[in-house]
């Protein structure tokens, strides 16, 4: 069953149009790879499935139960947040903002549905640090348990390695596939070729060339071998 | 010693001085609530454009001559503010250059309107207690107490009820957006409580120190604290402590209320430090 799907999207701003004619569609289950030059549309892409952003033109289709306050995203970082004065457990439960519906403060299911997200990253032991005195890959957990709580069935990751060392990315990807293996579909964006390759299902290629289908057809197709001769390393 | 408490004491017996205190808490209350959402949020600098613009709103309510200046530098800050929000978000004209370019055209206007058309003899007197604050402890109007107390009920009220939200938005505005909170209807109520803070606070250390209200209560508190409800309530405490001490201290010392609070915030601030540092 089809998840969401895309048909003829036009996206960009006012005068640039950044990727034309985007056809796609995300089943259950699935875990998509999007890349693509910089400046290509993928943050474009992601903000319009979001409906942050309108798009140019086209459609984009979700299923009946996939409305958007239903869908897990998570951002890059912002300067924000770098010297922000939040314990772990109070971002966590951020995530849970869109069942607040009109309550003013977080019910008990909710404030159980953060525990249980931190428990499932293994951040339960740091609920009471700060969220700006934890490490790189630390705070990219927060941010992905914060994104468990708004969702239950469709993630949105925007580059979740950025900045991690080498080792700590190999953890996020580990455990990116580990929700995605427990039924979460997952629409990731990443620099990262090489890893997409290895962990997704799916792959869309948008900028100079187009390209979407399975990983298979990707490594076969011009634009993924191209790509992927670069050993993965381009950027 | 017992000449002070005397002093204390005589002081307190008028009315005006104890209206005084009310209201110098609640406002303190109010503005250090709102300052750690405006610190954390980068929005220091809308503060401090707004109370300029405040300035230049009551020196227009003195010469049209206005007995409740309220009712005309309310409206006129919250509009200004909803408008630095709005064109800080379009980016048409850069959002400091924006801020920078309607505070110092407020605080121009503003002098020059008081000179044209002086309402009393003493100008630079008027002009110094509008932009320092009372020289000596403020009074005020019944309804200006009343109008202050409402209000500040309001902005607490409004704060508890949107905590969860405000915080959201603060730290992370475009998650908040995409699991479907209304972020720009919060800032906008957030834009519009500050600049209620910010004509409250005007009366109490005016326009020129108001924005020391809002920012040094919350600094002093992220020194210390490490979660976003214990500097939230930190960051009241201390507030309120120092403009009640700072109000009885330009009592007993016979120096300008707004100065006195602001210096006590200031020592507030070093001993968060040095307490930060401390706890390491």
């Amino acid at each position: 069953m089809d998840l969401l799907t895309c048909k003829n999207l036009k996206l960009g701003y006012e005068n640039i149009t950044l990727t034309e004619d985007l056809s796609f569609s995300v089943e259950k289950g699935d875990y998509l790879c999007i890349v693509g030059e910089n400046g290509a549309g993928k943050s474009t892409l992601m903000r319009t499935l979001l409906r942050l952003q309108k798009p140019l033109g086209g459609t984009i289709e979700y299923n009946d139960d996939l409305t958007a306050s239903k869908i897990g995203y998570l951002p890059q970082q912002t300067i924000v947040q770098k010297d922000f004065p939040a314990s772990v457990y109070e971002v966590v439960l951020s995530g849970c903002q869109n069942s607040l519906g009109l309550h003013l403060f977080y019910s008990k299911e909710a404030k159980k549905r953060a525990m249980d997200n931190m428990a499932r990253l293994g951040i339960s032991d740091l609920a009471k640090w700060c969220y700006r005195d934890l490490s790189g890959g630390q705070q990219q957990r927060v941010l992905l348990a914060r994104a468990l709580c708004a969702t239950e069935k469709l993630l949105l990751l925007d580059e979740p390695v950025a900045g991690l060392d080498p080792l700590v990315t190999n953890e996020m990807y580990e455990l990116i596939d580990k929700l995605n293996s427990e039924g979460i579909t997952v629409i990731m964006i990443s620099h990262d070729i090489a890893c997409s390759v290895k962990y997704a299902k799916h792959v869309l290629h948008i900028g100079n060339e187009f390209f979407f289908g399975t990983v298979e057809d990707y490594r076969k197709s011009p634009a993924g071998s191209k790509y992927l001769e670069g050993g993965g390393h381009h950027h | 010693m017992v000449t002070i408490i005397n002093t204390l004491i005589d002081s307190l017996s008028y009315p005006f001085v104890r209206y005084a205190l009310i209201v110098g808490v609640l406002i303190a209350l109010c503005s250090s609530l709102l300052g750690v959402i405006l610190v954390l949020k980068r929005f220091s600098y809308i503060g401090d454009g707004l109370s300029h613009v405040a300035f230049g709103a009551m020196a227009i309510a003195a010469v049209v001559g206005l007995a409740d200046k309220m009712i005309l530098t309310l409206p006129i800050t919250i509009l200004c503010a909803i408008l630095l929000l709005w064109t800080g978000q379009n980016a048409k004209i850069k959002g400091d250059a924006a801020i920078a370019m309607i505070s110092v055209g407020a605080l121009a206007v503003g002098y020059l309107l008081m000179n044209l058309f002086p309402t009393s003899s003493n100008i630079s007197g008027d002009v110094c207690s509008t932009l320092f604050g009372s020289m000596k402890i403020l009074t005020l109007t019944r309804t200006e107490v009343i109008m202050s107390i409402v209000l500040s009920v309001v902005v607490v009220v409004l704060f508890i009820a949107f905590y969860n939200r405000f915080f959201a938005v603060t730290f992370d505005e475009n998650f908040a957006k995409a699991v479907g909170t209304r972020a720009n209807l919060l800032n906008f109520l957030i834009a519009t409580i500050i600049a209620v803070i910010i004509v409250l606070a005007m009366n109490l250390v005016g326009s020129l120190l108001v924005s020391a209200l809002v920012i040094f209560p919350a600094l002093s508190a992220m020194r210390i604290f490490k979660s976003f409800r214990s500097v939230t309530i930190c960051s009241a405490v201390i507030s309120v402590c120092c403009a009640f001490f700072g109000i009885i201290l330009s009592i007993l010392l016979g120096t300008p209320v707004g100065s006195t609070i602001v210096v006590t915030d200031i020592a507030a601030f070093i001993v968060c430090i040095i307490a930060g540092k401390v706890r390491g």
